[in-house]
This record gives C-alpha cells, structure tokens and sequence, in this order.
C-alpha cells in the first residue's frame, strides 16, 4: 500500500512538473516567478506553511499572474505510531489555495495495546481553502503589515465507532484559521503567527469535540525561521491544542524543521517532531520526512 | 479572474526590476548632475541607504558592486525569461547607473544620478515575474560576488518594496 502511495506521489509530480513544463512551452498561466521557500512547505494538514502551522502563503511558485500547486508525501515515526500522509493543492493567482490531504495514522503494535488490533489505522481526509487577504510576504519589506490569509480545513474521519468509544462527539469537524506570515528580508527571518479555532482531537486523528469538551478552542500555532541560503531553512514550530477527551490527555505540539528547496520544482524537509501524549501513549516524539514537488 | 487579480498586484515573491528601468533613463539628467538634496535622491534611488557602512564593505566597496553589475548585466540580456525587456537599452549607461544606485543604497559614498523608479519603468508593462526573475539574476551575480546571503538579503529588503513603483501590467 505504502509503496502503491509512493508511486502515486512520484507519478503525479512527473505529470504535475509535465504540465508545468507544457503549460510553460506554450506561455500559458505557470510563470514559476516566485522566488525559492517563498511558498512555504506543505503542513501534515496539505495546506501551506510550515511542518505543523499553515501559514498566510498561498501554495505553488505562481505571481499573481499564475497558477502553482504541489503534491506532497510526508512520513512521521513516533515512538509508538506512525503518521503518513499524502496530497496535493493547487494555488491561483497566489490568492487563493486549494488542498487535499489524506492522513493515515497507524497505531502499529500498540494498535494491539489499546484494543483496536495491530496496525489499526485512524484515516483522515482534509478538504482546505485559503485566502490572501492582505500584504506581501516578500515585497512588503517597508512595512510591518505581514501578509495575512484566512482559511479553513474540512476534516472526516472514517473511525466513528472508535472515536465515540474514546469519548469523541464527531467524525466530522471545520477548523477555522487566520494566519500572519511576515518575512524580515533583511534579517533573513520568517514568522508565523496562526490562531485557529477549533474542536478536532490530535488535529482530528481522535475525531472532534469530547466529553470534556465540546466547544470550539482558540488555537496558537506559530514558526520561526532562519533563512540560512537561497536554498535552506531552519526553525522550529510551536502548535496548542484542545484537551477535550477524558480518556487520555493531550499535548502541545512542537518540532526543529530544516527545509531545503532543490530547485522550484523538489524541496525536502526533515524535522525532529514532539507530539507529547497521544492515546494514554506517552511522549511520542521522531522524525518527519516530507517529500513535496510542484511548479 | 486574472483581470480582477491584476488589480491586487501586490502578489508573489522578491526582489528588483528596480534596476532594469535605469536603462530606460535615456533622457534622463547626465549622470554627472550635481547631487540633489538627500531627500529626493532616496525618492529618485527608490529607498533610503543601509545605515553604516557594513553592508557597503560586505559587497567589496565599489569595486565588488562594478563586478556584480558587469555579471549582473551579462545574465539578464541573455536570460530567455528577460532579455527581450532590455532590446534596445542603452547598457553602458544601465549599468552605471545600477553600480550607483547599489552604492547609494548599501551605504557606499556614492550619488546616483537617474530617474526615480515609477518614471524609469513607464511603459514598460513589467509583470512581477519580471521583477522576480530580475532578482534571482542578482542574487547569482552577487553569490558569484561572494557577498554573503544575509547582507544580499539586506539589499534585497531595500529594492522589493520597488516591485509597487514598477510591476505595472
């Protein structure tokens, strides 16, 4: 299955750099005139941004005259899960940015542990827009006004029975988010401040709402970034979360990211990643690998 | 749609078409015009200067920002995605200008003597896939330079903004 992914993800990104590469030829809508990083990464959520937090970019290397998009696989080993995951978006005028991701959040042996089975695997869909609404991440070098998006991720999860069994309220959840992204060219920093509300258990891997809650929470989700070259970024990333289920506590999120831009079309991000306490499952921290190509 | 995008032409990424225009300065005042008062000659440079001299020294003085353009000006006359906005450009003259101007606003002891951005550019019709494209050429004249990244993003931060005057289309 995971290898079938794999082939998907390097089928569609030859296809995708082939669109690309004809659209070009025929002096279509691919201008690939953004410079290098300055689209972000793509998030474990398929939208824009860092590792964990979106971020106000708009996906893909198109001006405001074009269109970009990438498809992205991204692998995190925890101590006791693995979370995978794979997608694609699409941005327009580097306005607005359309995403895809499908999350496969495998309990492996301790699937056993807690009673669902070896290798039970929690699978999440998240549908996401995003606007820009105001500023310019790069050309705004003369003001403080960052460039600010809003958006929102439609998440299903397929494991309702379990989630109701763990205390969760729905399958189903809307996060809404608006995100500051502002790039201190001059000092060579990124910053994202993101707040987002929302309901979803472990970003929704555990479902949404629960018996200790089932209200929506404010939500701070943030990076910082160093602009090391052309090609290289370092940082580290800070997300909150809800605590809505009795059964097992849950942690902020953080990670230390490095994400290399090959060229336009292939970046790499490797981070070291601490998820805190996930299912009564203690300190799940590792390592994420996201592959991403586009134009 | 890309119409009614055109108007939030805001959009995108880096960098400086700024340099480009000076070539368009054909009738502008001969370069050896007496210096203006510092207020316009930061409206005519398209930024105020770098504070110190830090960024100026890290360029290599005058003499590295000579090397820079001279690469700079080879790369964007045969950069397929450019070289025809500088078909018919008078490039000596460009080029002076540009060594100016980067001087001036790295915080060389330098004057420069073109026109301001907005006027420079006119009729030109550049797309901020222009500017940016413009900028990665810089950014590999001044990586062949040896400037160091964080005091080439120093000068990029002061010709960015520069996209607004002079992205029009």
């Amino acid at each position: 299955m995971t290898v079938f992914k794999s082939i998907c993800i390097a089928a569609l990104s030859v296809l995708s750099l082939g669109v690309a590469a004809e659209a070009n030829a025929q002096g279509m809508l691919v201008d690939s005139g953004k410079l290098l990083l300055t689209q972000g990464v793509t998030t474990v959520e398929g939208s824009s941004g860092g590792g964990l937090a979106s971020w106000a970019t708009i996906s893909g290397y198109e001006t405001g005259d074009g269109i970009g998009g990438n498809v992205h696989e991204t692998y995190v080993g925890l101590n006791n899960y693995t979370l995978q995951d794979f997608g694609a978006s699409v941005g327009l005028f580097n306005r607005v940015e359309f995403s895809y991701a499908r999350q496969e959040f495998d309990t492996g042996a301790t699937g056993a542990k807690l009673g669902l089975g070896r290798n039970f695997t929690f699978d999440q869909d998240v549908y996401g827009a995003k606007v820009r609404l105001i500023g310019d991440l790069v050309y705004d070098q003369d003001t403080w006004l960052p460039q600010i998006a809003a958006g929102l991720q439609y998440k299903v999860n397929d494991k309702l029975d379990i989630i109701h069994a763990v205390g969760g309220k729905s399958a189903e959840g809307v996060d809404y988010y608006l995100a500051a992204t502002k790039l201190f060219l001059a000092q060579s920093l990124v910053v994202d401040a993101t707040l987002r509300l929302t309901k979803a258990n472990q970003t929704g891997l555990l479902g949404f709402g629960g018996d200790k809650n089932d209200n929506y929470s404010p939500e701070f989700e943030g990076s910082v970034g160093y602009l090391l070259t052309k090609h290289l970024v370092v940082g580290g990333e800070y997300r909150t979360k809800p605590d809505n289920l009795g059964f097992a506590k849950e942690n902020d999120w953080w990670d230390l990211f490095a994400a290399y831009a090959i060229d336009k079309h292939l970046s790499v991000t490797a981070a070291y990643t601490n998820l805190g306490d996930i299912a009564t499952f203690k300190n799940q921290d590792g390592f994420l690998v996201s592959l991403q190509a586009g134009f | 749609m890309q119409k009614l995008f055109r108007a939030h032409r805001i959009a995108a990424t880096c960098a400086l078409l700024v340099l480009a225009g000076s070539a368009y300065a054909q009738d502008a005042a001969p370069m050896d015009a007496p210096a203006k008062a510092s207020t316009s000659e930061a409206a005519n440079a398209g930024a105020t200067p770098i504070a110190g001299d830090e960024v100026y020294k890290a360029f290599h003085e005058q003499a590295g920002i000579q090397r820079v353009m001279d690469d700079f000006i080879v790369r964007v006359t045969t950069d397929p995605r450019i070289m025809a906005r500088f078909q018919g450009a008078n490039l000596p003259r460009l080029k002076i200008l540009l060594v100016q101007q980067v001087c001036y606003l790295t915080g060389g002891p330098c004057v420069y003597g073109g026109r301001d951005m907005k006027d420079a550019h006119a009729g030109m019709n550049l797309e901020a896939k222009d500017f940016n494209a413009l900028a990665e050429d810089l950014q590999l004249s001044m990586d062949k330079e040896q400037v160091p990244f964080r005091a080439q993003n120093q000068l990029l931060a002061k010709l960015a903004p520069m996209e607004r005057p002079i992205v029009t289309k």
